[in-house]
């Protein structure tokens, strides 16, 4: 590790609040990926007869604990819990629901030691979306912004270094380019195919790709002009080596800056689109949709209540993070 | 009395104490000169005159006129500050607001602290000009910063800082920024206030010429501390403290390496310009070219260095780009005995081990994530040699243990070093020093100008020494070209240049370098 590296770990970690964050944020976002084992309509665990099963990641036909189905087994019906009961135990998850809608459940069903957080208006458990639906959009977010800064630095490092025609055209296609209505675009895509997470994905990247364009452009613009890459030259060593030894090194500095705070913006985009109902279908948990349905249900404030202060503290989250790794690669305070 | 007196004060900031147990004091008229390397804690005294070091802990005491400044209440120093005691800085790009017009800020620091009527405060705006010597701007009131030259905007700054008549003027590196002929005028001037207003100057500079040549008395700082004061005179007589003592000696001094007589040309350009584009338009095609440098020729034989004078801006440092091929030239160039202005980039960059430069600020021109040796190595490795990494840094008088370290555990000095190091490893032939003291401090300067000589009497190196600095310059250089508008106007040996200039310009160096008409 570099000493540059170390003085900006070391000055990440002195902001307090940032370091927190980022550690209730990879904790959430860590618990959210086994959420089929937190929140599910299926026993984590099942002994039966001697033998063990794991149905959260088996399918287990009912006829296995001597039902009468060969379909997999619902767990929810009591009878196929006292099938299993009779010859073992089973263990469910804190939450004994999925995201998805199952039988039997009431609609709009206030908070209780059942739902905790109560249901929306097709019966599903909030807390299991919300659970869901953190990850989704986390993932969602993470991977967005993981490929529009690949692309955008790849297209930024191509105008900044070799300027020129190249760096004059693709400025000029960017400007028509992000001038497009992505939610228009959206809109007519929506009637036209049956929006899944993977088009969404791709329509927002082809928008989302060029944030960082303009920074590592400017960057390499500046870079060119540093002693040590004018000393490099005089070296006499490669174009390709300088622009990988001393120009990148430099200019990805900035863009970890801006990571966070593309990846807040992915989040309220996708959760924006769900909310106005052009984004996921609604079999996907989504936070924007849970939003959505606070407010045509004004009755069950649990809904709205809930959506927001996922919202907002998710938000906080990722912006506190931001705010401490900006202070960390700000070069005026890692000089050494 | 003294006019302020400084007591035992110690400045600290977290850990580290920027100044400790210093007393100085300044007496009434007097100019007293602060003089030490970066980092003493030369200006961290200064500002906490007029209290403005933020998150530090202060200790002692700092009196002005009998008023206990330390400790003193906000609005009392709001009063004091401008009022008592005026400060110009180093940077007069930044210093000066460049969203209002110069007639605005100047005026801004009279309203603060008197009531004038708004003609009286332009008649008073008028007169600071002219005692500024600034005339031509006496009816421009209305000028922007941008407008006005570096030098200029210095002018401008003074007449803010004695707008109000103080007792004490702060002039902290107030020459370092500009160019040596304004640097020269700028002193003038400050000389010329203090005798006419009967003000007081405090001078914070590392140019022991200047202190020499205006201050009264004279306060050495090191480390923080103060090491030694008095009359000035006597101390460039007679210095007590080993510092002292060092840093009087480290003016640059000695003559050019002994050269053999008719050795071979290493490098000759012939006719070279450079010109660089202005674009714009549409399309961003050019529509003009601004000429860096026009026609010029000159050579230099092996063992051999010729020295490049000139204000900022005359086309010095593009000379020796264009010679290294590092930015694009017309007019022949011959390297070794090939001509390389035709070369294609490939064989250009086999050529270049055998040229190399170095740069001027040692914290720039090394890679901070990268340690000493891979920077030495990275040339080495472009051009598949080898080469003992502690016997190059032995050369540059480094230990081999520091090989694996970064540039940031370095000082100044030791960078510079580093970079002679990387560009010696290639065992060149002539190498460009593009300013490589002038960004050192005085006592490491004349380190690396005997370094360079020992180098080039070992190695047989030729050197293009570019700098505005005659006096360093002096110090290594068989002849000099004096550059202007980016064209040689003058060409002779170095002796001749400093005891027969032909030139009107040429003349104007040498005085402004050498202080001669100012005190």
């Amino acid at each position: 590790m570099t000493p540059l590296t170390k003085k900006r770990i070391d000055n990440f970690k002195a902001n307090k609040r940032g370091l927190w964050s980022l550690w209730i944020f990879g904790i959430l976002l860590f618990l959210s990926l086994f959420a089929e084992f937190i929140a599910n309509d299926k026993p984590i665990y099942v002994q039966y007869d001697g033998k063990h099963y794991f149905p959260v990641i088996q399918t287990i036909a009912e006829t296995e604990f001597g039902g009468i189905f060969e379909t997999e087994a619902d767990y929810k019906d009591s009878a196929v819990r006292d099938l299993i009961t009779a010859k073992g135990f089973y263990i469910m998850p804190p939450i004994e629901y999925a995201h998805q809608f199952s039988l039997g459940t009431k609609v709009l069903a206030a908070p209780s030691g059942d739902h905790i957080l109560g249901t929306d208006d097709m019966g599903r458990d909030v807390a299991a979306r919300l659970i869901y639906g953190f990850r989704l959009s986390v993932l969602f977010g993470l991977a967005l912004t993981i490929a529009s800064s690949i692309i955008g630095i790849i297209a930024g490092s191509v105008q900044g270094y070799f300027g020129g025609k190249i760096d004059l055209f693709m400025q000029r296609f960017m400007e028509i380019w992000s001038s497009m209505p992505l939610l228009f675009i959206l809109i007519i895509l929506a009637s036209i195919v049956d929006p899944t997470i993977f088009w969404l994905f791709f329509i927002m990247l082809l928008f989302s790709w060029m944030k960082l364009v303009d920074l590592v452009r400017a960057e390499f613009l500046r870079a060119r002009n540093f002693d040590f890459v004018k000393a490099a030259r005089a070296l006499g060593v490669r174009e390709h080596i300088i622009v990988f030894r001393h120009i990148l090194p430099n200019a990805l500095v900035s863009t970890f800056t801006f990571l966070p705070f593309i990846l807040t913006g992915a989040v309220t985009v996708l959760a924006e689109l769900d909310f106005l109902g052009f984004g996921l279908p609604s079999s996907y948990p989504s936070l924007g949709e849970l939003a959505l349905q606070g407010k045509n249900n004004l009755d069950a404030p649990w809904l709205g209540i809930t959506a927001f202060v996922m919202l907002a503290f998710m938000l906080s989250l990722l912006i506190f993070i931001g705010e401490a790794l900006r202070d960390a690669f700000d070069p005026r305070k890692v000089r050494l | 009395m003294s006019l302020l007196s400084i007591k035992n004060l110690s400045v600290n900031f977290g850990h580290t104490e920027a100044v400790r147990n210093a007393s100085l004091d300044i007496n009434k008229g007097e100019m007293v000169a602060l003089v030490g390397e970066s980092g003493s804690g030369k200006s961290v005294t200064a500002l906490s005159i007029l209290q403005l070091v933020s998150n530090a802990k202060q200790q002692g005491s700092i009196k002005f006129d009998g008023m206990e400044l330390l400790d003193a209440k906000q609005k009392r120093l709001q009063n004091f500050r401008g009022n008592h005691v005026g400060m110009v800085f180093q940077e007069p790009m930044t210093s000066l607001n460049p969203l209002h017009t110069i007639g605005k800020q100047i005026a801004e620091s009279i309203n603060i602290h008197q009531r004038m009527s708004k003609k009286a405060v332009k008649l008073r705006i008028r007169e600071l000009l002219e005692q500024v010597e600034l005339d031509e701007l006496k009816n421009r009131l209305k000028a922007y910063p941008h407008e006005l030259s570096g030098g200029q905007r210095q002018r401008v700054m003074i007449a803010m800082a004695i707008a109000n008549n103080p007792d004490l003027l702060i002039a902290d590196e107030p020459t370092t920024a500009v160019d040596v002929i304004v640097a020269a005028k700028i002193l003038k001037l400050l000389k010329k206030i203090q005798k006419e207003l009967g003000m007081s100057i405090l001078l914070i500079t590392h140019d022991l010429t200047i202190v020499e040549k205006l201050s009264d008395s004279i306060y050495v700082m090191k480390d923080g501390e103060i090491v030694e004061n008095g009359i000035t005179s006597q101390i460039f007589k007679n210095p007590q403290h080993k510092y002292t003592q060092h840093l009087l000696s480290s003016k640059p001094k000695g003559r050019a390496v002994a050269a053999t007589k008719s050795p071979p040309v290493v490098i000759r350009a012939e006719k070279m310009s450079v010109s660089f584009p202005i674009k714009g338009g549409f399309f961003g095609g050019q529509i003009g070219a601004v000429d860096a440098v026009k026609n010029i020729s000159i050579s230099v034989s092996e063992g051999k260095t010729i020295g490049i004078a000139g204000g900022s801006g005359s086309g010095k440092t593009t000379l020796g780009m264009g010679l290294l091929r590092l930015v694009k030239t017309t007019g022949q160039i011959g390297f070794m005995g090939t001509r390389i202005d035709e070369f294609s980039p490939a064989r250009l960059r086999e050529m270049r081990k055998k040229m190399q430069v170095v740069f001027q600020d040692p914290y720039a021109s090394l890679n901070p994530r990268m340690t000493i040796r891979q920077i030495i190595e990275e040339g080495l490795r472009a051009h598949n040699m080898k080469a003992d990494m502690a016997e190059i840094l032995a050369e540059v008088g480094l230990s081999s243990d520091m090989a694996d370290r970064y540039p940031h555990e370095f000082s100044g000095g030791q960078r510079q070093r580093i970079g002679i190091a990387r560009a010696l490893a290639l065992k060149p032939k002539f190498i460009l020093l593009d300013e490589p003291t002038s960004a050192l401090d005085l006592s490491v300067q004349s380190q690396i100008i005997d370094l360079l000589k020992d180098l080039q009497k070992k190695h047989k190196i030729s050197y293009i020494f570019i700098s505005h600095d005659l006096r360093v310059m002096r110090a290594i250089a068989h002849d000099i070209a004096v550059m202007k508008n980016g064209e040689i106007i003058e060409f002779a040996e170095t002796e001749k240049i400093f005891n027969n200039p032909q030139h009107e310009y040429t003349r104007k160096l040498i005085k402004a370098a050498f202080l001669k008409e100012v005190a």
